[in-house]
This record gives C-alpha cells, structure tokens and sequence, in this order.
C-alpha cells in the first residue's frame, strides 16, 4: 500500500507537469487560430493584450472566471454541470498516451491508439448532456446533430486507423511511430491522410463542418445555455480536442517525433520540438481552413461521411492488404 | 496487490450500484447515464484482468455507439417523462416477464459457468499459448485460424440485421425534392439553356 502511494506520488508530479504545458499552449493554439484567421481575412486580430496579443487568451479566461454562472431554471442541474466537467476530462485524459519522444510518455500502454479511439468517440457526451440538460430548444437541436455527425465521421476514422495498423502491425503508439522510421505513412497512405484530416475537423465540430453550433441556425447550439467558466471549459475542452487530432495525426501519419530524414542538423532538434512542430503544422491547417472554407449544408455532411469516406476508406483498406500480402510484407510480430 | 484489490472493490461497486440505477432510477435518461457508467466500470475491471483490447472494444462499441444510439432515441421519444415507480405505489405489469428472463438468464449463466468449470481441455488449446505476448496478438492468432467460422458466421449475421433495420425503415416519402449532384455537375448550356423568340402578346410557356 506504501509504495502505491510513493508511485502515485510519482505519477502525480509527471501528470502535473504534462497537463500544465497543455493548457498553456491549449491558450496559445486559440491565440494562433484568431491570429490565423485574422490575417487570412486582412485583419490584424488579437494584438493587444500582452507581446504580439500573446496573452488575449489567458485576459478572456480571467474574463470568463469572474462571470456569473447562469443556470436555466428548467435545466436538469446536474446533468447541466456534469456536461462540461466530462468535456473537459476526456479532452485531457486522452494525452496520457501521446508519445513526445521516445521516452517522454505518462503511460506506454498495450492499445495506446484504441484507448486514444475510445476517448475521442466518448467526446460526444459531452455535448449530448449539455444539450439536453439545457432543456431548450436550440441547444438540443445542436446537441443531436452533433452526435449524429460525430458518431458518423468516427466510423471512418476508425477504418484509417485500421489501414496505418494494418502496416505496422502494433497498437502501441510507440511502435506506430517507429515504424515509420524509413517512410512517414503520409507518403503510401496520402488518400488516407487526407480523409483523416477532413474527419478530424467533422469530429472536433470545426468549420466547415461546425453545424452543432452554427450561429446563423441554433444560435451557438449546445453551448446556448452556458455562461461564465462553464463556458470556458466547453470551450477549453474543444481545443484540447483539436490538439489531440491533431497529435493523432501527427503520430498516424507524419511520423510523430522523427525528423524529416535522419541526417547531421536535422537530427539535433530534439525529438519532442519535432512532435510540437508536426502539430502545429496540423493545426496551422485547421485554422486556415476555418479561415477559407464555407460551412457544409447538413445533408452534404451526411453524404460525405456516409457515402464518399465510408466506401473509399474500406476500398483502401482492402487495397492495402492485398498490397501487403501479395509482397509479403505484412508486419510478422514478436512471437 | 492491496491497491489493485482496492481498486477492484470500487469498480466493481460502482458497476453493481450503477446496474441497480439502471432499472430504479425515476426518469430514463437517467437510466441510461447509469447504463453507460456500468459499461465505462465494467470496462475498468475487464482491463485490470488484463485483457486490455476487450475493455477498450467495450468502451468504444457499447459506450461509444451503441450507448449513444439509446441516449438518442430515449430524448427524441420523449418518454424521460415517464415515471417508472415500481417499487413505490403502482403496480406493474412487467415485474412477471422481467422476473421470468432474469431467472432464465441467471439459469443459463450458472449452465455456462458450470460447464466451464468441469472442462478442463478447455484452456490447453493448441493456439492459446501463455507466453509473454499480448492479448490482442493471442486474440488474434486464436480466432482468425482456430475460430474464423464462428467469426464470418457473426460478421454475416450482423450485416444481415444492418440489411433488416434499413429495409425495416427505409420508406419512400412522395414529394420530397432530391439533389442530385451528379445531375447539377453535368448541366451545361446546352442542355438547360433555350433561346426563344416571344412574340407580343402572346409569351412562351415555360413549364414543359
């Protein structure tokens, strides 16, 4: 029981140290995407509040403390509380897998991607308890188009993770990334990687796929209802999502913390600054796509999900294990 | 040992707990949230056994899908205003029928553990090695050689069903106006574009 607790003491410290930097730069990421999306339309954006605006985020966080908390009177309180709190938890549970380097993981389990799997597709209780327990109707309108849209896209996400698994032969995530050491699966798998990003922006609600809180439609969808730090951690929680897309992607596809190619100045940058840069890259793409791209209609999401990704990302599949087997390179395992 | 015990007690109470909310609790969607923290413990203590791959499907199927279909439809109906009070009050009609299954499911599981106990070849299968290989390998190697009948006899039998409940509610609607993108993408000015000359007067028709 003793060196339980020494162990989790431990581990707490480790936890500390990794939540800390990702809210931290979960602030800066909502500082970049306004800044990117300021400049794409000719603005300046946030400028203000600190160096180059750099402390905006952390001035509308104070912001949003010091407001009142409004719950409905019809709400179903609990319920209502709980939403945020569970956004928020699953959006940073699920970085207890990421690998920044080879050594720089909180926990290096077994079925490090099918955890990450089930964490992502636990994100939409969040929205469908916010939803409903606002007991309105704009936010329950929100809160069921965006468990149907969510519940869709991760079908196909689900089958571009079992195309990169397929190549490497492991769940790990270590082992994902390490087997990517001589050619980052963006180069076989392009289709794939392209399919997982649009995806990735349908499953973390961004534009143009943001139809659970389109303003001109459902005011601000499941989110209406809330005010103050519960906002905030909705909030919070969406972009922590986003980052972790974009981790995953990174790690699935651009080789997670390897270098470009392993020669004398590249492989000097150390091997976590690699993985940050991959994801800002990843999220850089994000925003400009929120910046350029106009909002889906609903039914075109659904086509798009249902019978273009679905069908295409199963035709792939089948086309890299015949690929796989006909050359013999299916991964052998260890045993 | 003790922490893993330790941990072990709470999942477990929590799903035992949860399941007793499940059928007790006053409004449905309640039951449902409670559903889905049984799932979420039952998914715990599967990956404290050690077979990490089984709680995960758990988690991504039932919690993931399966959990958010019911949530679904239990909003959408609108029967969360329904009280289900069996045990204060009213009488109901499904004590007898539910009591009648439970007792032939707790039947069935005692046939299952007691036939598992009395097999011993049970575990020394050729396939089923306890080596050091984890169990998503020793999954996979057991039930894509050994067990690959069962395995498409179930894959067929699911997309059977998904066949069943899309004829069982697919319904053409009359009137309903459809794009069709393929028909927008192919039109061009000459198929859709007509000069005519209108006369005084008199006009063209356009509806034909």
């Amino acid at each position: 029981m003793y060196e339980y607790f020494q162990i989790l003491g431990q581990e707490i410290y480790k936890i500390l140290f990794l939540l800390v930097p990702i809210l931290v730069s979960v602030a800066m990421i909502v500082w970049l995407d306004r800044r990117v999306w300021g400049l794409v339309q000719k603005r300046r954006g946030p400028n203000v509040v600190g160096p180059f605006g750099l402390l905006q985020t952390l001035a509308d966080a104070l912001k949003y403390v010091f407001k009142e908390i409004i719950i409905p009177a019809s709400a179903n309180k609990t319920v209502f509380i709980l939403a945020p709190i569970v956004t928020m938890t699953l959006a940073l549970i699920a970085w207890a897998v990421i690998p920044l380097s080879e050594n720089l993981v909180l926990s290096d389990i077994n079925v490090g991607i099918l955890y990450l799997f089930a964490v992502s597709s636990l994100g939409v209780y969040g929205i469908i308890m916010g939803g409903w327990a606002s007991n309105s109707k704009y936010p329950f309108l929100g809160a069921i188009r965006s468990a149907a849209q969510m519940v869709s896209y991760e079908v196909s996400i689900g089958i571009i993770i079992i195309n990169v698994l397929l190549c490497v032969g492991s769940l790990n995530l270590k082992d994902i990334v390490l087997a990517q050491q001589d050619l980052w699966y963006v180069v076989p798998l392009f289709p794939m990687f392209i399919i997982f990003f649009i995806s990735a922006l349908a499953e973390t609600n961004r534009p143009p796929f943001d139809l659970p809180e389109a303003e001109a439609e459902l005011v601000a969808g499941y989110q209406t209802e809330y005010s103050g730090m519960m906002y905030a951690m909705f909030w919070l929680g969406e972009y922590a999502n986003i980052l972790l897309m974009c981790a995953m992607g990174a790690i699935l596809f651009l080789g997670g913390w390897l270098p470009i190619i392993d020669i004398f100045p590249l492989n000097l940058i150390p091997a976590p600054i690699w993985m940050i840069l991959k994801i800002l890259f990843l999220f850089f793409l994000f925003a400009l796509i929120k910046a350029i791209v106009p909002r889906y209609r609903y039914d075109q999401l659904m086509r798009l999900g249902w019978k273009i990704f679905l069908p295409f990302s199963l035709i792939y599949l089948i086309l890299t294990a015949s690929f796989l087997f006909f050359f013999d390179k299916l991964p052998k395992g260890n045993f | 040992m003790i922490a893993h015990s330790i941990f072990f007690y709470f999942f477990s109470i929590i799903a035992i707990f949860s399941s007793l909310m499940v059928i007790t609790s006053r409004s449905t969607v309640n039951s449902v949230f409670f559903l889905i923290l049984d799932f979420i413990s039952v998914g715990c203590l599967f990956i404290m056994v050690g077979a990490e791959f089984l709680g995960m499907i758990i988690l991504i199927v039932y919690v993931g899908a399966v959990a958010v279909l019911f949530l679904f439809v239990v909003m959408m109906l609108n029967v969360s205003e329904q009280k289900q009070s069996w045990f204060i009050g009213k009488k109901s009609t499904h004590l007898p029928t539910g009591l009648i299954v439970s007792v032939l499911i707790f039947l069935e599981l005692l046939v299952v553990v007691g036939g598992w106990k009395y097999k011993d070849n049970l575990m020394s299968s050729s396939t089923l090695n306890v080596s050091n290989i984890s169990n998503t390998h020793q999954l996979g190697l057991v039930m894509y050689t050994e067990y690959i009948l069962y395995f498409q006899i179930a894959g067929i039998i699911l997309l059977l069903s998904m066949i069943g409940a899309i004829l069982l509610t697919f319904r053409e609607r009359p009137g309903v106006k459809k794009q069709s993108y393929l028909k927008q993408i192919s039109r061009n000015p000459s198929s859709s574009v007509e000069l005519k000359n209108v006369e005084s007067y008199k006009g063209v028709k356009v509806d034909d």
